[in-house]
């Protein structure tokens, strides 16, 4: 008989990094770890989330955080519906709002959604009564991948607090940046933001983190360097400079490796440009968490998944 | 109705049901023995100890949390802290003995027996609970009792206080507060 005290946890949403305290990101941690023991059994599956519906609506390309979602949903035996729109065909803020409407009005109890527009999440969340779980809004926020980070981190080193954390790249463009940032610096980790100036306004000191132009100025002194990729998206505009510059100041090349840590935990939210910001030996290495990112990305969202079902408001 | 086992009481339930479970089972053929979270873990876990001083010594072990089956999810409140499962023992063609504090619905155990059945298909499963406070609500009983509280009161609570998390052994029966 379970009798210790629940009051952990009461969201219904999962929308920022930002609005969590680091309680309920450790809530969300310890649940998950729970989590991860049900991938390893013969039958991979709960049936805590049985007869409810879950909607993948990406607005915006994905692979590994549709997938991962759309199997944690399995794993917890809810019903997964994929809903895709081409980012040409849903502009206004109106249009989205009616899409979920929509969207809910076929029963769906948890809407999964990525979108181009900050705010985007939010704006659904206060016009439909299920629950919402923000998958990357823009340049704003990705919740579960800052999630995920953290954990993968707690895994490695044990703890969070007192470690040296470099986000490497375009940190003004990056949703992931913004939510490893909120997190690492909740759960008292240092936080070293590396790019160049113009992909990475002085405002981010504000933020509490430390801002940095010259990553081998800070790299030999980091526990943990996460990469981040270069969006090519992005790349003809006037703050990018070329992309071989890029790669030679804030690529993770084999030179700048030997002067980390000899322990120095290397992640990257993926998808990778092997060679550009992270050099292939180093990605298939003892030292990358790459694939620990990914699986436990799968652990983290049945946990948030569960959890925001949960939740009463 | 009586309302309070102290420690020698609880010892000596303890002890009983590892009798009977010894007159029951070969002990040198292999048996698990999983305890549910979090006082069915610390009971499974004595009576691995009296069991292999009773020449058991095939005993594997593992620990079920059952959160994520039970049927009262959405209506149970506040949300309950998910903790792993851990049976890394092969439950397939073996005896399990599955161990409880109180056993009251059976609600419980249903979920309990449903988790299980996602890890192997033991060649017969085997209810071991501490107190039978009567009360179910499903056709589930339990194969070996240490103590019966008879008809205890539905609006009562059947306490099972054990050293190991609580200090002390003792069952009390007291109203819900």
């Amino acid at each position: 008989m379970a009798n210790e005290p629940h009051q952990r946890w009461h969201r219904k949403h999962l929308l920022t990094v930002e609005d969590l305290s680091a309680d309920e990101i450790g809530y969300i941690l310890d649940t998950a770890s729970s989590f991860k023991e049900v991938s390893t059994r013969s039958v991979k599956k709960v049936p805590a989330l049985r007869g409810r519906v879950m909607v993948n609506s990406f607005f915006e390309d994905s692979t590994r955080t549709r997938t991962s979602f759309s199997l944690a949903a399995s794993r917890l035996s809810a019903d997964v519906i994929d809903f895709s729109v081409k980012t040409s065909s849903v502009s206004k803020g109106e249009t989205l709002i009616d899409t979920a409407r929509n969207i809910e009005a076929m029963g769906v109890d948890i809407i999964v959604i990525r979108h181009q527009a900050a705010g985007s999440a939010h704006l659904v969340a206060q016009h439909v009564k299920c629950s919402v779980i923000n998958a990357g809004d823009g340049a704003h926020e990705h919740p579960t991948q800052g999630l995920l980070d953290l954990y993968t981190i707690r895994e490695r080193f044990g703890h969070i607090k007192g470690l040296k954390v470099a986000i490497v790249g375009d940190i003004a463009n990056s949703r992931v940046a913004r939510s490893n940032l909120w997190g690492l610096t909740k759960l008292g980790a240092e936080v070293i933001l590396v790019g160049p100036p113009t992909l990475l306004p002085k405002s981010f000191e504000k933020l509490g983190a430390r801002v940095v132009h010259d990553l081998d100025s800070v790299i030999g002194e980091v526990d943990v360097v996460n990469m981040l990729r270069v969006q090519f998206e992005r790349t003809k505009t006037s703050q990018f400079p070329s992309v071989r510059e890029f790669s030679r100041l804030f690529g993770l090349t084999s030179d700048r490796f030997l002067k980390c840590k000899p322990d120095v935990f290397v992640m990257h939210p993926g998808p990778m440009n092997r060679g550009i910001e992270i050099s292939s030996h180093i990605a298939d290495g003892p030292q990358s968490g790459v694939l620990k990112q990914v699986e436990n990305g799968l652990a983290v969202r049945m946990a948030v998944l569960y959890l925001v079902s949960q939740g009463q408001g | 109705m009586r309302t309070q086992y102290d420690e020698s009481d609880v010892q000596r339930a303890v002890q009983g049901l590892a009798s009977k479970i010894a007159q029951s089972l070969s002990p040198d053929k292999p048996l698990n023995i999983i305890g549910i979270r979090t006082r069915g873990e610390t009971l499974a876990q004595r009576l691995t100890v009296l069991l292999s001083a009773k020449g058991f010594t095939q005993i594997g072990r593992g620990v079920l949390d059952i959160t994520l089956y039970r049927d009262d999810l959405s209506t149970v409140g506040p949300t309950p802290m998910v903790r792993p499962t851990e049976i890394n023992v092969d439950l397939a063609g073996k005896p399990v003995l599955l161990v409880d504090d109180v056993i009251f619905t059976g609600r419980s155990i249903r979920s309990a027996l449903d988790a299980l059945t996602d890890f192997g298909r033991p060649s017969v499963i085997r209810l071991v609970v501490l107190a039978d406070r009567g009360g179910r609500e499903l056709p589930i009983q339990p194969d070996f009792v240490g103590v019966a509280i008879k008809d205890a009161p539905t609006d009562h609570r059947v306490n099972v206080r054990l050293k190991e998390q609580d200090g002390k052994d003792e069952i009390t029966v007291e109203p819900r507060g």
